[in-house]
């Protein structure tokens, strides 16, 4: 065993970690996640410049990494910054495309940055469960066109082409009948209506109305099911992350405020709290390192490790977010204070992908299957 | 990143299964994994086939009679030796007082006590908790005072574990009250049939008599039996505690109490169907099962960051304090999974030989006082609160 990543991925890690830090303090990343567009093509350029991209997707597929550790180090970086631009949609459609093959411009041109491809597939009724697609496809071989809404797709706007489930055949709740399908952002009967996210930059509801699409797979769940796999190993080393930055800023706060003349972490109460803060997020690393290490393993470990991890980081998440902001009292409440957003980000991750419950019968319903 | 055990590591635990079949009496296994009362002479049973093997003192490196292994290799070693329903190793001994002597003892006290140790001469216990010292350790007040060659030692030890059993006790005795509290304490050897020295048993609520309390009365102990130096015991005491933590999150036997959880809840009903298959059952089975999980992996991380198996005190404390709150729960969830048969409690089913004829499930017997007697986990070795201002003070380095 060992608990160190590979000099290449460090170095990407110090690579991606100096240029946020020094590109994308705080004070920009509130500036480009309140702007219009909700995200920056000057920052996603250069960023994907520095390989950030290509680390997400294996050699074969035209980048140079792909794995469950190389996506952690990139997202353990984005999370530490509270990066808005969209990496996980471009991860998420880039897997499936290289999944489902055949694709290789496109994909090389999402690897690239020049092209951004979302992920759309869950609904407003979907609730987390991969197989609940209502959206329909109709007609078959050269022409498809597809009916249906896709709900709180991340910068979504952003899009030039979009990845969209819909059903073939089956009804809602079949993992049978599920296909992927390709389309453009101009494409006829598409309508977006964009937003702003509570944790910063934007999303989206998609709503399709008779829109030509191009098929990408008709037998698409295990698909949907590895690519969302590789979202929950984004998002659970971006929410550690976050968690890092909060213990960090809660353990200075404890050190240097004071009240009734002594530092407030001289205080049984809130040492306590902050200790099962700690211990909590070491739990949650471990479940995402976890996840990483099978996502490319075989499915029921995989997918256990998945849910276990998402799950964990449901949980943990929450209680670093409310803790942190308790600890620190008044100011923790306060929109000046990163931590306050910092928290949001923790919290809404939980909202992404499958919350701590619906992972945790996830979890169940697959131990007991295997 | 690998979370893979070497090929080596691999052949090795294949080398501790095959002695675990060949050489752990299924008499004793079956013991351990029913939940039956072991005697001394089981325990001795168990710790002299390990030693045959060189195997006893897995911890210690081989100049003194260990097996030399790496911290994957105890670490596989303890989790096999868990799932196979091996009897625990008495820890006050080989991994309490045996690297305090490495460390610390004279070359004479390492010759004379460490093959004692291996070979199970002597049965120590620990000398520490009194009365008024439990968290608060250090204001210990058992004293010992120099007559010539001797200490004369008054006081009083509690929550003395198997003491009963024992040849020997190491124990903290406070020589000098100048000064801070911690800078007048030594660290002693006493033969427990020195005369003034009288055990009794404390019964646990499980009925158990596990500990006890130990009396000093004008003992007199050799002045060569003091470890190190007069007055410093407390760094000893302190280095004692943070040596051997690679076991601490008992990550092993809690593996092996969730199969047995996860067995009993395929067997019991609720409803018509298994309770296994019950939402809220299942839902608090899987909440500890990936606890344990995400554990395996956080023990595994403070094993390989650690050198010599002495990880920093604020890790070693998150250990103790999720490992015996996993453990805990899923003794609380196997209560729980008894339905109203965890209250029969006939205590002779727990020995032996018993034949009388069960109540409820056959499996039903030990495992409510199974639950009580494991609410000491959170308590002893540093309560779990004291563990969790060990982890804030240590991060907050205030």
């Amino acid at each position: 065993m060992d608990f160190h990543h590979s000099a290449d991925r460090q170095m990407l890690a110090d690579t991606l970690g100096r240029y946020l830090q020094q590109r994308y303090p705080i004070e920009t990343r509130h500036r480009i996640g309140a702007s219009d567009a909700g995200w920056s093509r000057e920052q996603w350029t250069a960023l994907a410049g520095l390989g950030v991209v290509g680390a997400l997707f294996a050699e074969a597929s035209g980048g140079f990494g792909g794995t469950g550790f190389d996506i952690a180090v990139v997202f353990e970086q984005l999370g530490r910054a509270l990066v808005v631009e969209p990496f996980l949609g471009t991860l998420m459609a880039g897997r499936a495309l290289a999944r489902a093959g055949g694709h290789e411009t496109l994909l090389g041109e999402a690897i690239a940055g020049t092209t951004l491809v979302a992920f759309a597939h869950e609904e407003p009724q979907s609730r987390y469960d991969l197989a609940e697609v209502e959206t329909r496809a109709a007609g078959s071989g050269d022409g498809w066109t597809l009916t249906g809404h896709k709900a709180v797709v991340p910068q979504v706007e952003a899009a030039d082409r979009i990845l969209v489930s819909a059903r073939i055949a089956g009804a809602p709740g079949d993992e049978a009948g599920i296909g992927l399908f390709l389309v453009d952002r101009a494409a006829p009967g598409l309508a977006i209506r964009g937003y702003p996210l509570i944790d910063g930059g934007r999303g989206g509801e998609l709503a399709l109305e008779a829109t030509p699409a191009t098929l990408i797979s008709d037998d698409a769940y295990p698909l949907i099911e590895e690519t969302v796999a590789a979202g929950i190993v984004a998002l659970a080393l971006e929410a550690v992350a976050v968690m890092d930055v909060l213990k960090a800023a809660t353990l200075d706060y404890l050190r240097t405020r004071k009240q009734f003349g002594v530092p407030i972490g001289k205080f049984q109460a809130l040492q306590h709290r902050m200790a099962t803060v700690a211990l909590e997020i070491e739990q949650a690393r471990s479940a995402a390192i976890n996840a990483a290490d099978a996502l490319d393993g075989d499915r029921t470990k995989r997918e256990r490790a998945v849910s276990a991890a998402k799950y964990t980081i449901g949980r943990a998440g929450t209680l670093a977010a409310e803790e942190a902001i308790q600890m620190h009292g008044g100011i923790g409440m306060t929109w000046e204070l990163p931590l306050s957003h910092f928290a949001k980000r923790l919290t809404m991750i939980g909202h992404q992908l499958g919350d701590e419950d619906h992972h945790l019968g996830r979890y169940i319903a697959l131990g007991r299957a295997a | 990143m690998d979370l893979r055990f070497t090929p080596e590591e691999e052949a090795f635990r294949t080398e501790v299964r095959t002695f675990l079949q060949d050489k752990l009496p299924a008499r004793l296994a079956d013991k351990v994994r029913t939940g039956k009362r072991l005697t001394k002479q089981d325990l001795e049973e168990w710790h002299a086939i390990l030693n045959a093997r060189g195997w006893f003192a897995h911890h210690w490196p081989k100049d003194h009679g260990g097996p030399g292994w790496s911290v994957a290799q105890a670490h596989i070693f303890d989790i096999e030796t868990a799932l196979a329903h091996a009897p625990r190793i008495i820890p006050f001994g080989v991994s309490m007082l045996g690297p305090v002597l490495m460390k610390y003892g004279s070359d004479a006290q390492k010759k004379h006590w460490l093959p004692r140790i291996l070979d199970g001469t002597d049965w120590w216990c620990q000398g520490y908790s009194e009365p008024g010292a439990g968290s608060d350790l250090a204001s210990l007040k058992t004293s010992a005072v120099r007559d010539g060659d001797h200490y004369v030692v008054n006081g009083q030890k509690t929550w003395t574990t198997l003491g009963q059993y024992a040849d020997m006790i190491f124990c903290l005795v406070r020589t000098s009250t100048e000064g801070k509290k911690q800078e007048g304490i030594s660290f002693l050897l006493i033969d427990m049939k020195t005369p003034g020295i009288e055990v009794r048993p404390i019964i646990l609520l499980d009925g158990e008599h596990e500990v006890n309390e130990v009396f000093f009365t004008d003992v007199r102990v050799p002045v060569e039996n003091l470890v190190g130096e007069e007055n410093k015991g407390w760094t000893y005491a302190k280095y004692l505690l943070t040596y051997e933590r690679s076991n601490i999150a008992g990550v092993g036997s809690s593996m092996a109490a969730l199969d047995h959880l996860k067995r009993i809840a395929a067997t019991q009903r609720k409803g018509g169907r298994p309770l296994a298959e019950n939402p809220l059952f299942a839902a608090r089975i899987a909440r500890v099962e990936i606890d344990l999980e995400n554990m395996k992996t956080t023990n595994l991380r403070v094993l390989a960051a650690a050198t010599h198996g002495a990880p920093p005190l604020e890790q070693g404390a998150m250990l103790k304090i999720r490992g015996t709150e996993i453990r805990q729960e899923i003794t609380s969830l196997t209560r729980r999974a008894l339905g109203p048969y965890a209250q029969p409690f006939v205590s002779e089913a727990l020995d032996e030989g018993y034949n009388g004829e069960p109540v409820g499930p056959d499996y039903a017997a030990p495992v409510a006082a199974d639950y009580f007697n494991n609410r000491k986990l959170s308590i002893f070795g540093g309560s779990n609160e004291v563990q969790r201002e060990i982890i804030t003070k240590a991060l907050l380095e205030l």
